[in-house]
């Protein structure tokens, strides 16, 4: 056997492993072995291509390597679990990145030989590009919402539609020009067609994410995770190679159809997150209506007693508790009231924390038990029947209006916690959650607000249940 | 057969299985499962690899050199984060 084919067989063997590591991937007890299945998939892969290729030059693929391993090693230790959002974000941006400049580089090198690529490689090498340099710079859009450093509103602009018609008609003419399906628009040289090409697509990226709030970000993080493997099977098109193909293609249909499953969990269409610049209306117009109406506060000395004495609390942790990383010193406050002998579960909304299943991430880093975490449906029927519900700093996934036909939340999945005996609820202010609406939980008559800081709030409870 | 057509039935065929791999996934595992896929798209670093190992020209070379750098932090900050969200899990 010659050495490309046991090359070929190695790059099978990779894809295998690729599925074998994503399938284990689905359940808690699998999931860790299965990544390293798939990481060992990446090594054989990357394994097999040095074997294959003839390198002229050590030097440029070790300081990539070098250079990337040691930033990826640092962020992905350092990373708080809080942020995990944001790092997802950031590492499409470089995923989808590393596809548009293989792109580049073989359409560079292709013109630099006086090669025209014939049709279909021509049209890869614009697919690839376009995608992997949108989900580049869409990721980057999302990184900046999510970390704050843009906007986390929606931004709009007038003329924005014919805007983004005009520069997609651009696109395709730049694209069929880089495919050499016609001839370059203005007589541009080969190198400022790919340049004018990738500026366009840059642009395209980040005007269509820019509309999006920071509520659907996550859901954007997911979808752009879909782009990238997309990309990535472009670029195997573009070179020819079937573990690029196999290993993107997986990832963009994973990455798609997990995007659908978060939009089914926040009963939104995909259409409507993606087109529908969410909770940009209607926050004024609720606040106002709602400031005047009393609620009744306590301080941490109330919520301990109310807690000490029940027989059963279900705990709601929202988004609020992931951005003060409370999730220690809740469970401090959890592990005395079982010890006093009432009956704690912790109730988990599917998009609780800052995107799907982050929650069940910042709990298990708490060493909250697995047995006391329940779903949405697990729980639900629940709260009728018990004594307190402690929220903390969770809004809209608790928030009754999602039975108010009209709302703009209307038919969202809540946790059903106005039918608890007493609710607590932990929040720094009342001010709306992402989807800009007013909570009428809040003024309930056997409802409680604990103005405070997540963090600062239970560790306070802690003293005072201790003291109890 | 043409290459691409046989790329074309392999990408048509890898995406139905990444469908149907997802199907079952609790609501649980949706951050780490997203983490780690992101990873797997970091497979373009075997594209930059072929694309720098055959580099005739100082700019293929740099554009690959970059391609390598961007998707080796994919990789291995995928992976590596993925494994210490999942470490997490596993106690009991």
């Amino acid at each position: 056997m010659d050495l490309s084919t046991l090359v070929e067989l190695a790059y099978l063997a990779s894809a295998v492993l690729f599925v074998v590591g994503l399938k284990r991937m689905q359940s808690p007890a699998t999931a860790r072995a299965g990544n390293g299945l798939a990481a060992l998939a990446m090594l054989i892969a990357i394994a097999a291509t040095l074997i294959d290729n003839e390198v002229v030059s050590w030097a440029g693929i070790l300081i990539g390597i070098a250079v990337g391993g040691g930033i990826g090693a640092v962020a992905a230790r350092t990373v708080k679990m809080t942020a995990m959002p944001e790092m997802v974000g950031v590492f499409n941006a470089f995923g989808g990145g590393a596809s548009a400049l293989v792109a580049a580089a073989e359409y560079v090198r292709l013109h630099a030989l006086g090669l025209d690529p014939d049709a279909a490689t021509g049209v890869t090498i614009a697919l690839s590009l376009l995608i992997g340099t949108v989900t580049f710079s869409g990721s980057v859009v999302a990184f900046g919402k999510l970390s704050g450093r843009v906007s986390g509103n929606p931004i709009t602009f007038p003329g924005q539609k014919p805007f983004n018609a005009l520069l997609f008609a651009a696109i395709l003419l730049a694209g069929a020009g880089v495919a050499g399906l016609v001839a370059a628009p203005g007589g541009l040289t080969a190198t400022s067609l790919l340049l004018l090409f990738s500026g366009l697509a840059l642009l395209l990226g980040i005007l269509l994410v820019i509309p999006i709030g920071g509520a659907d970000m996550p859901v954007v993080i997911s979808l752009l995770n879909s782009y990238s493997g997309l990309a990535a099977s472009a670029a195997g098109f573009v070179i020819g190679n079937m573990v690029l193909i196999i290993s993107g293609a997986l990832v963009g249909a994973a990455g798609l159809f997990l995007t659908m499953l978060m939009c089914k969990a926040m009963n939104r269409s995909l259409a409507n997150v993606v087109f529908g610049a969410f909770g940009q209306s209607g926050a004024t117009a609720a606040l106002a209506s709602g400031e005047k109406k009393p609620v009744r506060s306590v301080d941490a000395e109330q919520a301990a007693l109310v807690m000490a004495y029940a027989q059963s609390v279900i705990v709601v942790p929202g988004y609020g508790l992931a951005v003060a990383q409370a999730q220690h010193e809740l469970k401090k406050v959890m592990d005395l009231l079982i010890e006093r002998g009432v009956d704690v579960r912790y109730a988990i909304h599917p998009v609780a924390g800052r995107m799907p299943g982050h929650m069940n991430v910042l709990l298990a880093e708490a060493d909250v038990p697995y047995d006391q975490l329940f779903d949405l449906d697990e729980i639900n029927g629940d709260f009728g029947s018990t004594d307190v519900v402690l929220i903390v700093g969770a809004n809209d996934v608790v928030n009754p209006e999602a039975r108010n036909p009209d709302s703009v939340i209307a038919g969202m999945p809540i946790l059903d916690v106005d039918r608890a005996r007493n609710v607590i609820v932990v929040k720094r202010s009342l001010s709306p959650g992402f989807a800009g609406i007013d909570n009428p939980l809040f003024y309930m008559d056997h409802t409680m607000m604990f103005f405070a800081d997540a963090k600062k709030a239970m560790a306070d409870v802690v003293r005072e249940v201790r003291d109890t | 057969m043409g290459e691409m057509l046989i790329g074309l039935y392999v990408f048509v065929l890898a995406t139905v299985a990444g469908r149907e791999l997802i199907g079952k996934v609790p609501p649980t595992l949706h951050t780490p499962l997203m983490s780690g896929a992101n990873a797997i798209s970091g497979i373009a670093i075997v594209g930059a690899l072929v694309i720098t190992a055959s580099a005739e020209s100082r700019a293929v070379e740099v554009l690959g050199v970059v391609a390598i750098a961007m998707a080796t932090i994919n990789v291995v900050g995928g992976f590596m984060v993925t494994d210490r969200m999942l470490e997490m899990f596993r106690k009991d």
